[in-house]
């Protein structure tokens, strides 16, 4: 059980900066995610944590000792990869046995640690298959037994639900969260997907080229984006450029040729600033009225069925698309009137260049 | 149907190429003197000590040889698994010996490292009183076989390295296995079967040692390989049939050595499931 873990890392590689000066203290049993688009550095970073990488610049200290240092052997991490990387040669028992055996551990202490971690990941009577007679989503439970059977200080997991089909991803996340809170872990995630990110974390941490973003708990990135990136990152497809009028604590008011929009301010905004309005899809409803503070009107381009709701896209008068999900079917090229609630709309600083 | 048509370019090829030649060499080696049919060449081959000795002649070159150019191209291609700078210049440099083709190199060795070679004027120089003859001796052949073998082998080790998966070591790695860990319980198991077709590959071309046992060697004693003694029976004695029954020896040889290498290659599988790629990627 380890109390914190703090880093601080850069990496280059030849004249491109991977991460730049990357700072985080992760907490213990804490479940912290990187979440970016690829090429952000989020693997990089895990494998600077396990060792696989050395940092150009930095350092990591685990519970105030200094690790970065160590050959990952040495460090007692477990990683769990995209790809699974389960030794081909070797059965399932071997390949959770794995860690403990280099570790010289006796034969006769191995096999009930082996199928206690077997147990835990619900795969008893699987012992003596390859990993090639498995599907994915039990290679995924072998390589996350092989991971923690090693008793590992911190757990690393590169992407580990992006090989499943849906379904499997769905209750592999779940068996990650549960074991996550059983055993006591402090685990650090990596994705590009932003559900695994919400449901899975105790904070998330969004990259990008290298650098932190924003940080916090899931509902703060989720409801309180602080740049045009991060909204982008969660959903709110939809942004209106406008003009700051007013700006009072945290609601600010922005408006642009034809209408008025009253939202939430997380970044300090002065009067007449150029800003952005940004809001999901599944946040817009239709107006009651025709007129009023956050509506707009435009025409039905598009529609399509999603079973619980339905998909519209509209031309506003200004030429802009707006994106809604609505309870009820519309007819294309009908006109609309829609209501973007002020609490759900974040205005944002324009300045960002990250769409 | 079908197939049996699609089938007989290649069985045409094989009966014409192959099992004609082989077939019509063994019966060869059995009617010396065109008569009856009788074991009287491998009887004569056997009991003729100069000639028995160039199984173990041959055998002195071709195993030694292929465990260092085994041994030496693994280490090399293992070390470079992760890729390193000029690798590409480092391939082209290796892949000149297999282009230039054994005369060539041969001719170089003896420019090189002959009794009046660049090698030996330069410890000469260097105030060696008397530099070591490393040509037209066993010295020699294994520095040619070496010279023409270790490229076909590293490369053949280098592509076979290459497509393991690095997730495989990364994991290990961190799973606490060291350098040695690693190798011995991750990537030698899955490298073993590459090193073993390696190794006959090299073994078999060792075996067949020719050109280099003559130009780089001492054909009449020291290196007088048993290809050459077929060699001195067809075109020196013009008694093909014997020097059939020699080329028969040979391809035994060889094929027991390609025996020993498979047996000792599923020993060491253990597992019986040792391939490559058996994981889903």
């Amino acid at each position: 059980m380890i109390t914190s873990l703090a880093f601080r890392l850069t990496k280059r590689f030849g004249a491109k900066i991977v991460l730049d000066d990357l700072a985080l203290e992760v907490r213990g049993r804490e479940f912290v995610t990187f979440l970016g688009p690829s090429g952000c550095g989020k693997s990089t970073a895990l494998n600077l944590l396990a060792g696989l990488l050395p940092p150009t610049a930095g350092e990591i200290r685990l519970d105030g000792f200094r690790i970065d240092g160590l050959p990952p052997e040495r460090r007692g991490f477990g990683m769990v990869f995209q790809n699974y990387a389960l030794f081909p040669h070797l059965t399932v028992g071997a390949n959770v046995a794995f860690g403990l055996a280099v570790r010289g551990l006796a034969k006769a202490e191995l096999a009930p640690r082996v199928r206690r971690m077997l147990e835990l990941v619900r795969l008893i009577g699987l012992e003596d298959r390859y990993p090639g007679q498995l599907s994915g989503g039990q290679q995924q439970r072998v390589a996350i037994a092989r991971a923690l059977a090693v008793e590992p200080r911190l757990l690393l997991l590169d992407e580990p639900l992006s090989n499943l089909d849906a379904k499997l991803r769905l209750e592999m996340r779940g068996e990650i969260k549960r074991l996550h809170a059983e055993l006591g872990l402090t685990s650090i995630y990596v994705t590009h997907d932003q559900t695994e990110a919400l449901s899975l974390s105790d904070r998330i941490v969004v990259l990008r080229d290298g650098r932190v973003v924003q940080a916090g708990p899931p509902a703060e990135i989720h409801d309180r984006p602080r740049t045009l990136f991060v909204a982008d990152f969660m959903g709110y497809r939809n942004a209106f450029p406008v003009t700051v009028s007013s700006a009072e604590g945290d609601t600010v008011v922005g408006h642009a040729r034809d209408v008025t929009l009253r939202g939430l301010g997380v970044v300090a905004l002065a009067p007449g600033t150029a800003a952005v309005a940004v809001v999901r899809p599944e946040d817009v409803e239709v107006a009651a009225e025709s007129r009023g503070a956050n509506v707009v009107r435009g025409a039905v381009r598009f529609t399509e069925y999603l079973g619980r709701e339905h998909g519209v896209e509209i031309v506003l008068g200004t030429g802009q698309t707006l994106m809604a999900r609505l309870p009820r079917p519309v007819a294309v090229g009908s006109a609309l009137a829609l209501r973007l609630p002020p609490e759900r709309v974040v205005i944002l600083p324009a300045e960002d260049g990250a769409r | 149907m079908r197939l049996a048509v699609l089938l007989l370019p290649s069985v045409a090829y094989l009966l014409v190429m192959f099992v004609f030649p082989f077939a019509y060499g063994v019966l060869l080696s059995l009617t010396p003197g065109a008569g009856a049919l009788s074991l009287a060449n491998y009887l004569a081959f056997f009991l003729d000590p100069w000639q028995a000795r160039t199984i173990w002649v041959t055998a002195s070159i071709a195993v030694p040889n292929t465990l260092v150019t085994v041994l030496l191209a693994l280490s090399v291609a293992y070390s470079m698994r992760h890729g390193i700078r000029g690798e590409r210049a480092i391939t082209a440099a290796l892949v000149l010996p297999i282009a230039l083709g054994t005369v060539l190199v041969a001719e170089g060795i003896n420019g090189f490292y002959g009794p009046k070679g660049w090698l030996n004027q330069a410890l000469v120089g260097l105030g060696v009183p008397e530099p070591p003859r490393l040509t037209h001796n066993y010295t020699g052949v294994m520095i040619a076989l070496f010279v023409q073998h270790f490229p076909f082998c590293f490369l053949m080790l280098l592509g076979y390295i290459s497509g393991i998966d690095p997730a495989l070591e990364a994991s290990a790695r961190v799973l606490g296995a060291g350098a040695w860990a690693v190798f011995r319980r991750v990537m030698w198991p899955l490298i073993a079967p590459g090193v073993a077709i390696a190794g006959a590959l090299v073994f078999v071309m060792n075996f067949g040692v020719f050109p280099s046992a003559v130009l780089v060697g001492q054909p009449a004693g020291a290196t007088r390989t048993i290809a050459i003694a077929a060699y001195q029976q067809a075109f020196e004695h013009s008694d093909m049939s014997m020097a059939s029954a020699i080329a028969v020896v040979m391809g035994g040889c060889q094929l027991a050595g390609l025996a020993l290498i498979l047996v000792l290659r599923r020993r060491m599988a253990g597992t019986g499931v040792a391939t490559m790629g058996a994981g889903k990627r």
